[in-house]
């Protein structure tokens, strides 16, 4: 009996560290909201998600995050322009044209993407894109939402490569030896069997992909230019509200209506990619089920 | 050619150029990044102190402070991470509580970096009372990997063969013992080649160590975790968004980016290499 219960013991001693991660995602949804509600004493919710105007150290100031809240949606937008079209054709080369040894030597380097820090991107934006962007199109500068848009791209490449070639692969083998028995070819089979099978798992690349992009940092920061005010065209400079949170804590007072503004802005955020999560986590539970 | 042929040649070619353009992405951040890089990168550079406000000197604060923070992470995240795949892997039944756990590791990884840092800033920065430290930021990245770690571990135990389990059951072990004495000196190697992963991560990464660790110019080395830290990431950030001598800093940053860069991505070659041959093993 003893003994039992000392197996019990460790088991539930084991459970407390895998509820860890639950522990963690609340302690963040709890200090968002403890230091992000006391703005809205002074503002209303409505006037701080579609205020037109984000002056944090004016006199009156102003916390309307409309701006950066497009900002955020435009580089997000132009960012899946670059990487959806060139991450999904990626997945099926690989999947489905590569031969396996060039699968094999493919696939760890759209890895090694991935494994590039934020930051590294935003300087080659900075030095290397910027300046190649300003000289095309004529611009005094190259920081600007185009620029940041393309470089979001590349870095969204990897996790919507990586997930749909999962998807394509998970696209049982009797569906394409119906098709190819039927007497289509190869590419046929991609266009009209494997992708509409697979194309609930490309949507979830997608959306993860998109939550990537909207909550990336640094480089933002680095390459959108830094402008708060609400976008009319890719080559404008823009904020968006990662960008924002980080220039701006480090000049903020702790405790100060800004300090509490960003951490708003943080709600906002997370409540947005939390959904993205959970939107991609259920599509890939209906399409599982779908495909058996 | 009938015009199905013709367009089977045309559909291959796209999917062959786009996956081309996606590794010529990769080639050309490297190929500048380490031409330019190259140039600046010598034994002093690497060991000596920056000077004159930052436009000139080496980048040794900056390195330590990285391997100080990684190395803080992945203390605290290493335990935990192994322990919580150890009640999913090993304990756990099919039910609502471990489909909660998976929402949480899911959802944990998804969170913005930059939200990890606030959440940093307020419970080790300001509530712990650590102030912006090696400690603050190291815990900060160590939640952050957690998700890694897990995921890392749980396929290094699943690859575990079942009949071990069995074997050391049947000679009347309990089932702690099976774990202790069995399933994680098998697992252990993969566990820890999934780990360089979190490693390669938490180097990395800025935004979370921007209000918890990190300091532009520090003239001392850390004396103690409490200590704030100069690091890889931010280091680059800095020199080139702060300072008046960018002709100066600019081939700082460069070095300081391929050294970045080449730790991070040798630390993820070395994993993924190692991965691989794990996955292909027969036991």
């Amino acid at each position: 009996m003893k003994r039992a219960q000392k197996e019990n013991l460790i088991k539930g001693f084991f459970c407390l560290f895998a509820l860890l991660s639950i522990f963690f995602l609340l302690g963040i949804v709890i200090v968002l909201f403890k230091e992000g509600l006391p703005i809205f004493k002074v503002t209303t919710f409505k006037e701080f998600l579609f205020g037109r105007f984000w002056y944090p150290t004016y006199e009156p100031p102003d916390f309307g995050i409309l701006p950066l809240l497009l900002g955020s949606l435009w580089v997000t937008f132009g960012a899946l322009i670059v990487a959806v079209p060139l991450g999904v054709a990626g997945a099926f080369y690989i999947s489905e044209v590569a031969s396996p040894k060039k699968k094999e030597f493919i696939k760890p380097v759209i890895e090694l993407l991935a494994g590039i820090p934020s930051v590294v991107y935003g300087f080659f934006g900075m030095v290397v894109v910027a300046p190649l962007v300003a000289k095309i199109f004529r611009l005094p500068v190259g920081l600007n939402a185009f620029t940041a848009s393309l470089i979001l791209g590349i870095m969204a490449i990897p996790t919507i490569t990586s997930i749909s070639e999962d998807a394509i692969s998970a696209v049982p083998k009797r569906f394409k030896e119906a098709s190819y028995a039927l007497g289509a070819n190869k590419w046929e089979t991609i266009t009209k069997v494997t992708l509409p099978a697979a194309a609930g798992g490309i949507s979830t690349a997608i959306i993860l992909g998109m939550a990537r992009v909207i909550g990336e940092t640094m480089t933002v920061l680095m390459v959108a230019g830094g402008a708060p005010i609400i976008p009319h065209s890719f080559f404008e400079p823009l904020r968006t509200m990662t960008a924002t949170i980080a220039a701006e804590m480090g000049e903020t007072v702790v405790g100060s209506l800004h300090f509490h503004a960003l951490f708003a802005i943080a709600i906002v955020l997370f409540v947005i990619t939390l959904s993205f999560n959970i939107l991609a986590d259920l599509l890939t539970q209906r399409f599982r089920k779908r495909l058996g | 050619m009938n015009s199905r042929k013709v367009k089977e040649l045309v559909g291959f070619t796209v999917l062959r150029l786009a996956t081309f353009l996606i590794l010529f992405a990769l080639f050309i951040i490297l190929y500048f990044i380490s031409i330019r890089g190259i140039r600046v990168i010598d034994c002093q550079f690497l060991t000596q102190m920056p000077s004159e406000g930052m436009t000139s000197g080496g980048i040794l604060p900056a390195i330590l402070g990285t391997f100080y923070l990684t190395l803080c992470a992945i203390c605290f995240a290493l335990p935990l991470g192994v322990a919580a795949a150890i009640y999913l892997v090993e304990y756990a039944r099919q039910g609502r509580l471990v489909r909660i756990i998976r929402i949480g590791i899911n959802n944990l990884a998804g969170v913005p970096s930059i939200v990890f840092g606030l959440f940093g800033l307020a419970v080790f920065v300001k509530y712990f009372g650590f102030g912006v430290s090696i400690l603050s930021g190291g815990l900060t990245l160590g939640i952050l990997i957690l998700p890694i770690i897990i995921r890392a571990s749980e396929e290094a135990l699943l690859a575990v063969p079942q009949s071990f389990r069995e074997a050391s059951l049947a000679l009347g072990t309990t089932k702690w013992q099976t774990i202790y004495r069995i399933v994680l000196p098998s697992a252990i190697s993969g566990i820890l080649t999934g780990s360089i992963l979190g490693v390669g991560r938490a180097a990395g990464e800025t935004a979370p160590i921007l209000f918890t660790a990190v300091t532009f110019y520090s003239i001392r080395l850390p004396t103690s975790i409490f200590s704030e830290v100069q690091a890889l990431p931010y280091h680059i950030y800095a020199l080139m968004t702060e300072g008046t001598h960018p002709e100066c800093q600019v081939p700082i940053a460069y070095g300081t980016a391929l050294v970045l860069l080449f730790l991070v991505l040798s630390v993820d070659l070395v994993a993924i290499i190692i991965r691989n041959r794990a996955r292909k093993r027969k036991w």
